[in-house]
């Protein structure tokens, strides 16, 4: 079994490196006029003990198998994956179909193919919250959700509660 | 002004009819969080947070507090109707609670997990009225020196106490403080770590967009993982007889109560601590001053009442910091800190002084809370049993949509929506990996407190690095924290000359994913 401690070390490691890259665009040592570090200093040195943590961490999960922690159950990946790629694309298709038929067509998915319910409950639910979702954040917060090329559909909808 | 009229003006504010609706509303939506596998208080804050815009700042601030104090009681629901906890602060309920259901008394373990908690709560609630003004006074002696040595106790804390990983807490904690620094240098005004000049970078990462994606989204997934199927909810029908059976026996418990009270009240102090090794060192304490320990874990009621005691005067107790000195002492109470800077409450002594209406609303809405909450857990009993039974996947779809709308709708940028789901699947498998999360939410809340008090000590003092060793008060929690920071240091030493020639520094676990 791949070692995931291993992996999630490394990429802490990456991390760190490319945290320190970014911060030593501002001064990371000790003003002298001022007094105090520069403003780089604080994520630089931060992202130096988290690179020697977790260098730390990935010598100890080579060097025994004491600390090999991660399990995972096989069995579960398939649904996790199909649920977070779905989450993946719902978040991308915001921006061009708009929340309300990203997130109808999301819950749709989800409970009729993940959940496998019936079809009147993997209606209702999709159908419903657009609603609710509509008149708490539009018509009481005035809060705009993003609408891509669904705008147009809104547009009497505007004419009624604004 | 006496501490009675403060009180009775806080009275004043929480009894408003509109702020009364805030707290049963509240309670009764934290009821339903808690007794959900897998949604606890920090999940049910961290997503309905953005949502709260609809109320005033103090309402707000109400309501989040009660669906805290709510989550706790709903805890207990599920670790007896289901076997599995609500929260991880249920998880000692399930203990005796599960095979009290299993014996038929569900019924009784219901009622007194409410009843304890209801005393719990309320034992703590008078602590916390009475701490609050000396701690608040005391704080108010604070200069930056003191504050930056206060967070950095804080995070200390979590080295020598957390039960965790000492790296990886240390890894999270770093993170989280690296993190926090992302947008315009406080003192300089300069961009930094905007990671390419992405724009959305610029006003930093919320502690709203990393709580959501760790607490929303890496919820979700590593329930779904954890629950594969529906377990089977055991029936619980309350009667009057019942009830009144449930308090006559419950009263006679009076010295567990109180030993869970107190305890909880204290360790729910501590940043590193908070509801869950409380629960754990009430249960465990009640097992060894009981007259019958070898029932513990076959359906003892003590088993019930002292986790559940301690786990609500636990999360009376973490509020206390965090109002008074502006270090929150859970990873929900981190929130409700982020919540209230977000609505310019900045929490610590001034607050007492500034605003005085909002303080003692709050203190005095935890009373209300208090017995709102005991009587709708009692009363809603059946709903519960109804709504454990809601399939998995319909509350996980749920979650996720509140998750995306929820982040999306403070700053209104597809930005915090992009990483709330990048920070969701990293917690996801940073909580795999056991590393930590709470260090890393509160990290992220505390850490540009942390850096402006440290460089603005500097500054003052012209660089001179021993200005935090010469203040009586930074001193000795500079002393503290030195004291927790080597102490697990100390046991790394021995017990790798004993055992293992590498690092053997997983010490019991106490995870507090929701305390």
């Amino acid at each position: 079994m791949i070692n995931a401690d291993r992996i999630i070390a490394s990429l802490i490691i990456i991390s760190s490196l490319y945290f320190m890259w970014h911060a030593i665009a501002l001064p990371i040592g000790w003003n002298g006029i001022e007094g105090g570090p520069g403003g780089g200093a604080f994520p630089f040195w931060l992202s130096v003990i988290m690179l020697i943590c977790s260098a730390i961490v990935f010598w100890r999960s080579s060097s025994g198998t004491k600390f090999q922690k991660f399990s995972f159950d096989t069995s579960m990946i398939k649904p996790i994956l199909l649920v977070s790629v779905s989450l993946l694309c719902t978040v991308g298709l915001i921006s061009v179909i708009g929340a309300y038929i990203a997130i109808f067509l999301f819950l749709f998915w989800y409970l009729r193919v993940i959940g496998r319910h019936s079809i009147g409950l993997s209606l209702t639910i999709p159908v419903l919250t657009p609603i609710l979702m509509f008149f708490f954040f539009e018509v009481t917060l005035r809060i705009m959700l993003p609408k891509g090329v669904s705008e147009p559909l809104f547009l009497p909808l505007y004419a009624k509660f604004f | 002004m006496d501490l009675l009229t403060l009180l009775s003006d806080g009275f004043a504010t929480s009894l408003s009819p509109f702020n009364l609706m805030i707290v049963i509303l509240g309670v009764t939506a934290g009821l339903f969080i808690g007794a959900m596998p897998g949604l606890g208080s920090v999940n049910g804050v961290a997503i309905v947070l953005p949502l709260t815009f609809v109320v005033p700042p103090a309402s707000a601030i109400i309501l989040l507090a009660a669906i805290y104090y709510g989550a706790m009681y709903g805890g207990a629901i599920s670790s007896i109707l289901l076997g599995i906890p609500g929260a991880s602060t249920a998880v000692a309920t399930t203990f005796d609670g599960r095979p009290m259901a299993q014996k038929g008394q569900a019924a009784l373990a219901l009622i007194a997990a409410a009843f304890a908690s209801f005393v719990g709560g309320t034992i703590a609630v008078i602590l916390f009225t009475l701490f609050a003004i000396p701690l608040a006074d005391l704080a108010l002696a604070f200069g930056p020196a003191e504050e930056f040595a206060l967070v950095l106790l804080a995070f200390t804390t979590f080295v020598g106490l957390g039960g965790d990983d000492i790296l990886k807490t240390i890894i999270m904690i770093c993170l989280g403080l690296v993190l926090s620094t992302v947008g315009l240098d406080l003192i300089s005004g300069q961009p930094r770590l905007i990671f390419g000049d992405l724009p959305g970078f610029y006003s930093g990462i919320s502690f709203l967009v990393l709580a959501i994606g760790v607490y929303g989204v890496g919820e979700v997934l590593y329930t779904i993982e954890t629950s594969k199927s529906n377990p089977t909810v055991s029936n619980a029908k309350i009667t009057f007889k019942d009830l009144y059976t449930g308090i006559k026996t419950i009263s006679s418990y009076t010295k567990t109560m109180s030993i869970g009270s107190f305890l909880g009240f204290f360790v729910g102090m501590l940043p590193a601590a908070g509801a869950t090794p409380a629960s754990l060192m009430a249960y465990g304490l009640a097992k060894q001053t009981s007259k019958k320990p070898e029932t513990f874990g076959d359906g003892n009621i003590e088993g019930v009442i002292a986790p559940e005691t301690a786990n609500n005067a636990a999360s009376t107790g973490s509020l206390l910091p965090m109002l008074t000195l502006g270090i929150p002492g859970s990873p929900t109470t981190a929130l409700l800190l982020g919540g209230m800077v977000m609505w310019g409450l900045m929490p610590g002594p001034m607050l007492f002084i500034d605003q005085p209406d909002f303080v003692w609303g709050l203190i005095s809405s935890l009373y209300t809370a208090n017995v709102a909450a005991v009587l709708i857990n009692i009363a809603l009993i059946p709903l519960f049993v109804w709504a454990l039974r809601m399939p998995f996947s319909v509350l996980c779809a749920i979650v996720l949509v509140l998750c995306i709308v929820g982040g999306f709708a403070p700053n209104q940028k597809m930005h915090d929506v992009w990483l709330i789901v990048l920070f969701g699947y990293a917690g996801y498998l940073l909580r795999k990996a056991d590393y930590p999360l709470a260090p890393l939410v509160l990290a992220l809340v505390l850490g540009p407190l942390m850096e402006k008090s440290f460089r603005q000590t500097l500054i003052s003092e012209q660089g001179n690095i021993l200005a935090f060793i010469e203040r009586p008060l930074s001193a000795t929690f500079i002393f503290l924290s030195l004291l927790f920071f080597i102490w697990p240091l100390v046991g790394l030493l021995r017990s790798s000359k004993r055992e293992h020639p590498h690092f053997s520094s997983k010490r019991p676990d106490f995870s507090r994913q929701n305390s």
